[in-house]
């Protein structure tokens, strides 16, 4: 028999957040670095800190927004921190960026997260990305830059949830399956399904629950619905114009049901990424910032 | 001559009765996975008000989505067709028809003789049809009715920014700890729908009388919001969701 307290504890799994996650570079002494800057990404979604010493990534964390920007921010800042006997006053600068930029209360400058995905794919993937797919929590974003991270053009769809993170959300929701857990169950199925047929989010979530009422088994729902993603973020995507080399950033960049769906449907090659995806906006506020702190040194 | 038309709807089924162009009965009844056998369904239930049996049908007419589906109907009509007719039977004056029902609105734009000189159709984003009212209406704890009603109570309109009906019920919430009335939330939806359904008929065109039909056409809070951007009065027949189904049966007796 299972308790009150039990039965909402059990609701309390959120099947669509991805986990949070912090780490350190190590073989790093930032106390001997001449300067330490930090980059802030508050999204929708999640928030991230990316501490850098010298220009080089020392630590980052990613956390979920709450309601309060300037609290997720701070709490974001001190995770990162935590363990490397940093404090928030060694830091020279910080930039905040993301949706919630403004509301950074310890940052000195605010700069919009295109040019700082840009900034912080550049540096991530190296000099040679020129087309930057960012799908975030809200929106989705592709980012033409040069071979600096400078911003040539975007594009960008901020009105409607298909395509965006929270149409993944509401389909981990619906099926009860863990977000990081949706890409890899998605290709466990005998042969690829046709791309659930709706775009909006809404009636795309009526069709998956159709489809499983009519008998198809989770995963490959699961296949037909990455599909029609990776279809969405693709028109806009050609909108853009694809440059070589593409990268993606933000949290869609984590599911491969879309990512390999997205690179065969266009028929191009996204770079591999070695880190967490989520951590480029703050990577090159980050970057900025140290940009900045080095102007302010000279003054 | 009798004949049968039915509306697939994506919400509803309608079933109606016409004797050479008369309603007889009508019949709607919630839509599910079997959509022939409902569809049979929504029929026999006609029939049965009617007091009439299949053998006395002559001709059977189906519209609606997945139209093309059921088999015992021999007059397939598409969806725009079936409410320019069933409109322009009922009431010759119009020239503009919008149709909003759960999932999709249509605007529809004829000439006297029921000609289709233009037509719209939104049926890729919930925000522009009826299914959005729902969503909002349970955020807020209303039923659909109560809904509709309680907007016509708002003292101030308040714009929603978001144009998507997912990320507008994030903004509802945000309007709900911001402590804004019931009222207002409920107009700002409807403001919403009307915003992308009278720019849809805009765009067909608007002709001097306007007709509006399909489920949405009950809901006093839509009509408001609707007829302050349209600036007129839009039409409204008694039964306004069998239209559809009414257009299909006189296609059938054709």
């Amino acid at each position: 028999m299972t308790t009150g307290t039990e039965k909402r504890k059990e609701k309390k799994v959120e099947y669509w957040k991805w986990p949070e996650s912090r780490s350190t570079t190590p073989g790093i002494d930032w106390t001997k670095a001449s300067i330490i800057t930090c980059g802030i990404d508050v999204g929708s979604v999640s928030s991230q800190a990316v501490i850098m010493t010298d220009g080089k990534l020392f630590a980052y964390s990613s956390r979920r927004t709450g309601y309060n920007s300037p609290e997720s921010a701070r709490n974001a800042l001190n995770w990162a921190l935590e363990g490397t006997g940093m404090k928030p006053e060694d830091i020279h600068y910080t930039v905040g960026t993301g949706y919630g930029r403004v509301n950074v209360p310890f940052a000195q400058r605010a700069i919009t997260e295109i040019a700082c995905h840009a900034r912080g794919a550049n540096y991530l993937y190296g000099p040679s990305v020129r087309t930057i797919l960012d799908v975030g929590g809200q929106d989705c974003k592709v980012i033409r830059c040069d071979e600096r991270g400078k911003v040539e053009t975007f594009l960008m769809n901020d009105k409607c949830a298909a395509g965006t993170g929270r149409g993944m959300e509401i389909i981990a929701d619906l099926l009860s399956v863990p977000v990081q857990d949706i890409g890899r169950l998605s290709f466990e199925v005998d042969e690829e399904p046709p791309p659930v047929s709706s775009t909006c989010t809404i009636f795309a979530k009526a069709e998956a629950t159709g489809l499983l009422e009519s008998g198809w088994p989770l995963n490959r729902v699961l296949a037909a619905y990455c599909r029609a993603m990776a279809h969405r973020i693709g028109e806009l995507i050609l909108r853009a114009g694809v440059a070589k080399d593409f990268a993606m950033t933000g949290g869609m960049a984590k599911n491969e049901g879309v990512v390999k769906r997205l690179a065969k449907e266009l028929n191009i090659d996204i770079l591999p990424p070695s880190f967490d995806t989520q951590i480029a906006g703050a990577v090159g506020a980050a970057l900025f910032a140290k940009v900045l702190a080095e102007k302010e040194q000279k003054k | 001559m009798i004949t049968a038309g039915i509306d697939m709807g994506s919400a509803t089924i309608k079933a109606v009765i016409l004797k050479d162009g008369k309603v007889l009965a009508q019949n709607i009844i919630d839509t599910g996975r079997e959509k022939e056998k409902l569809a049979k369904e929504a029929l026999d239930g006609a029939l049965k008000k009617a007091k009439l049996s299949l053998s006395d049908v002559e001709h059977i007419g189906v519209t609606g989505v997945g139209y093309k589906i059921i088999p015992f109907a021999d007059k397939q009509v598409t969806v725009v067709g079936a409410d320019a007719k069933g409109a322009l039977y009922l009431f010759p004056s119009v020239r503009t028809v919008i149709d909003i029902g759960a999932e999709e609105g249509r605007a529809i734009k004829c000439t006297p003789d029921g000609r289709i000189v233009d037509f719209a159709i939104n049926e890729k984003c919930a925000a522009g049809a009826g299914s959005f009212t729902e969503s909002m209406s349970r955020a807020i704890e209303l039923s659909v009715q109560e809904f509709a009603k309680v907007s016509l109570e708002s003292t101030q309109s308040i714009p929603l920014n978001a144009q998507c009906a997912v990320f507008a019920e994030s903004e509802v919430v945000g309007l709900i700890h911001a402590k804004t009335s019931k009222a207002d939330i409920a107009r700002a939806v409807h403001d919403g729908i009307s915003a992308r359904i009278s720019a849809m008929a805009r765009t067909v065109g608007l002709g001097k009388d306007v007709l509006l039909i399909g489920g949405m056409a009950r809901n006093v809070g839509l009509v408001a919001s609707l007829n302050k951007d349209l600036e007129l009065e839009v039409m409204i027949p008694k039964e306004p969701e069998f239209i559809g189904a009414i257009g299909a049966a006189l296609s059938a007796a054709e």
